[in-house]
C-alpha cells in the first residue's frame, strides 16, 4: 500500500495548517483510494528537535518521525506562515532530517497564513527550500490564508488539483543519483581497495 | 582488558566559578591527571590534538614524552592524531621517536577531525578527509615497514628513497587504532589492516557504536586477521561518580548543563538514557559499563572521559580515586565468562614476541610483518 506521510507545522489546537494538511490528505485518498498515512505533528517535536541540533543525534521520537519519512511514498507537507515564510519549527524539522532522504520523493507544498497577502509564499520559500533537497514537487502548492475556509475562493479546486498531479506521480521511478547511505554502506560495503583506488583520484 | 582515560584538552569555563583555567593550567593538569592515572593503576592514558581554541593540545607527543617520563607503567596514546592534517611522514617522525623514548609504552589512535577551517589551515580540504584519512595512512604504514619507500600521492609531495629515521623499536611499529563515530569506511580501514578500531562511544548512542563495532567485525574476519569476536575493540564512556547517586547528580548536573558538545539541550536524565554517560554511584557505573559488552562483545580498552565541560583538577582527581577504588571489581567484571580465544590489545612486548614466535617457527616473511604489526592470527 502506497505510504503517505503528512507533516503539519501548525502550533494551535485546533490548527488550520493542520485542518489543510487533512483535506490534502482526504483529497489524495479520493484520488488513489486506500494509503496508509502517517501525520507527523512537529509541535510535540519542538524539544527534540532542540535537542537534536544540540547534540547531533535524534532521540527516540525523532528517530520515529525520520523512519516514517524515509519510508515513504509521497509527502503532503504543511507550514504556517510566519514573517513572510515558513515557521521556524517547520525548517528545523526539514533541517534535522538524514542527508538525502526526500531526494526523488513526491512532495505536496502547502502553507497557511492570516492573510492573503503572502499567497506566493510556497513559490519563494517552499518550492526553493526543497528543490535543494531533490524532492519531486507537485506543481500545485495549496496556499489557504483564513478567509478561504469561509468564502472558498476555489480552495477545494486547489486541493483536488494538487492531489491528482501527486497521484498521477506516484510510483513513477525517478532515476536519482544520491550517495550510499551509511547504512546502504554498512550492508554493503565498499571494498578497501576500491577505497583506495577512489582515495587516489 | 586496558582500562583507562582519554582527554580532548578542552580549556572550559567552570560553570559553577565562572573561572576559566589558563592553557599553562591545563596542560599541567593533562600531565597530573595522566600521573594520577598511572598511580591508581588504569592501563592507558590517551591526550587529544586539536589546532584551535578552546583546546590546547597541539602537540600530543610532546605532553605524552613528559608524561611517559614521570609514569612508570601507563601506556601513553591519543584521542585522536590528526591523519588527514598531519603529514605522515611528521606522525612516523614524531611517534617513532616517542616509542623509542618510551620503550614501547605507547600506540596511537588515528582520527579524521571534524572541525572544517583546521584542514585550510594545514593546506587540506575537508570534504576530502576519508580520503585523506586512507591515503595519508597508507603511506605511514609503509614508512613503518618498509626501510626504503618510494611513494607517490595526491595530498604530499612525492618521496624517493626516503627511509624515516628513526626505524621502529625492535622492527615492530606502535600498534594502531582508527576512531570513528559514523563512518564505515574507516572501520572499514581499520579491518583492512587489521588494526584496532575505536568508537569514541559517548556524545552519541550505542546503537551507532555496535552498529560500527559489528561492522568492523565482520570486515576483520572477511579480511583474515582473525574470527570477527578477535577483533581489537576499543570504547569510550563518561562517568560522574560519588559514593551516593544523588549525589552525583546534584554535582554533575551544572557542568552537564552548560557543557561544551551537549549543554542546554536534553537533561542530564534523557541523555544518560540515549548515552552510555553515567552519573551516579560507583556500583551503577560498574553495572552499566561492564554491560557495554552486551552490544559490543568482549573488548580490550575502554577509555574514560574524566576531564571535560570546566570540572576543576581537584574533582577530576577525586572522581579517578574512586574510579581506582573499584577497579578491581571492574576488572573482575570484565575478566568473567571472556572467553579464552579473545585476544588481549596488542603492547609492544607482545607484538615483539609474536614477532619472535612468527620468526622461530619458519613463517613466511608476509606472516613475520602480520605477527609484528599485532595481529597474530595472520599465519594461523
Amino acid at each position: 500500500m502506497t505510504r503517505l506521510v503528512v507533516i503539519s507545522a501548525g502550533l494551535s489546537a485546533p490548527s488550520s495548517t493542520r485542518l489543510l494538511a487533512d483535506r490534502l490528505t482526504e483529497a489524495v485518498v479520493r484520488e488513489i483510494g486506500p494509503v496508509e498515512i502517517d501525520v507527523i505533528e512537529l509541535r510535540p517535536l519542538a524539544r527534540p528537535l532542540a535537542d537534536q541540533m544540540l547534540t547531533g543525534f535524534p532521540g527516540p521520537e525523532l528517530q520515529e518521525a525520520f523512519d516514517a519519512v524515509a519510508a515513504a511514498d509521497a509527502l503532503v507537507v504543511v507550514t504556517p506562515v510566519f514573517s513572510a515564510s515558513y515557521s521556524g519549527l517547520f525548517k528545523m524539522f526539514i533541517d534535522a532530517l538524514p542527508r538525502d532522504v526526500l531526494t526523488g520523493k513526491p512532495v505536496l507544498l502547502g502553507a497557511t497564513a492570516g492573510s492573503g497577502r503572502h499567497s506566493l509564499v510556497i513559490e519563494h520559500a517552499l518550492r526553493p527550500l526543497f528543490a535543494y533537497l531533490r524532492a519531486v514537487i507537485v506543481p500545485t502548492g495549496v496556499f489557504a490564508a483564513t478567509d478561504d475556509f469561509g468564502r472558498d475562493a476555489d480552495l477545494s479546486g486547489r486541493i483536488t488539483r494538487a492531489a491528482r498531479e501527486l497521484a498521477g506521480m506516484l510510483g513513477r521511478q525517478l532515476a536519482v543519483n544520491r550517495p550510499r547511505s551509511v547504512e546502504e554502506e554498512f550492508a554493503d560495503p565498499t571494498p578497501f581497495e576500491e577505497l583506495m583506488r577512489r582515495a587516489g583520484g | 582488558m586496558q582500562l583507562g582515560i582519554f582527554s580532548v584538552g578542552d580549556v572550559t569555563t567552570d560553570p559553577t566559578t565562572g573561572r576559566t583555567p589558563t592553557e599553562h593550567e591545563r596542560i599541567k593538569a593533562q600531565v597530573t591527571i595522566a600521573k594520577k592515572a598511572d598511580e591508581i593503576g588504569l592501563d592507558v592514558a590517551a591526550v587529544g590534538q586539536h589546532h584551535n581554541p578552546p583546546f590546547v593540545a597541539s602537540a600530543p607527543t610532546t605532553t605524552m614524552a613528559w608524561i611517559a617520563a614521570q609514569t612508570e607503567n601507563i601506556l601513553l596514546s591519543t584521542s585522536t592524531t590528526l591523519i588527514t592534517t598531519t603529514d605522515p611522514v611528521r606522525i612516523a617522525e614524531d611517534y617513532g621517536t616517542l616509542q623509542h623514548l618510551t620503550d614501547g609504552r605507547m600506540d596511537l589512535m588515528l582520527g579524521r577531525g571534524n572541525t572544517g577551517p583546521v584542514y585550510p589551515w594545514f593546506g587540506k580540504d575537508i570534504r576530502e578527509g576519508v580520503n585523506l584519512a586512507i591515503e595519508n595512512y597508507a603511506l605511514l604504514h609503509r614508512l613503518w615497514t618498509e626501510e626504503i619507500v618510494d611513494w607517490e600521492g595526491r595530498f604530499r609531495t612525492p618521496l624517493q628513497g626516503f627511509t624515516v629515521t628513526p626505524q621502529p623499536l625492535d622492527g615492530v611499529p606502535p600498534f594502531v587504532w582508527h576512531g570513528s563515530i559514523r563512518t564505515p569506511e574507516i572501520a572499514e580501514q581499520a579491518a583492512y589492516y587489521g588494526d584496532g578500531f575505536f568508537h569514541n562511544h559517548i556524545f552519541w548512542p550505542a546503537s551507532h557504536t555496535k552498529q560500527m563495532v559489528d561492522f568492523y567485525r565482520r570486515r576483520f574476519e572477511h579480511y583474515g586477521h582473525g574470527a570477527a569476536n578477535q577483533a581489537i575493540v576499543g570504547l569510550g564512556g563518561q562517568f560522574f561518580i560519588r559514593p551516593n547517586s544523588q549525589d552525583a547528580v546534584r554535582e554533575f548536573r551544572p557542568y552537564f548543563d552548560n557543557a561544551p558538545v551537549y549543554g542546554h539541550g536534553p537533561s542530564l536524565e534523557d541523555f544518560s538514557t540515549q548515552t552510555p554517560l553515567t552519573v551516579g554511584s560507583p556500583q551503577e557505573f560498574l553495572e552499566r559499563t561492564l554491560g557495554f559488552r552486551d552490544y559490543v562483545g568482549d573488548y580490550q580498552r575502554q577509555l574514560f572521559l574524566v576531564d571535560h565541560a570546566g570540572l576543576p583538577l581537584k574533582t577530576v582527581l577525586e572522581q579517578l580515586d574512586l574510579l581506582g577504588e573499584i577497579l578491581p571489581d571492574l576488572r573482575a567484571g570484565y575478566a568473567e565468562g571472556r572467553p579464552a580465544d579473545v585476544p588481549e590489545a596488542p603492547t609492544h612486548a607482545s607484538m615483539v614476541a609474536a614477532r619472535d614466535a612468527a620468526v622461530a617457527a619458519g613463517a613466511p616473511e608476509a606472516d613475520v610483518v602480520a605477527a609484528a604489526e599485532g595481529h597474530e592470527e595472520a599465519s594461523a
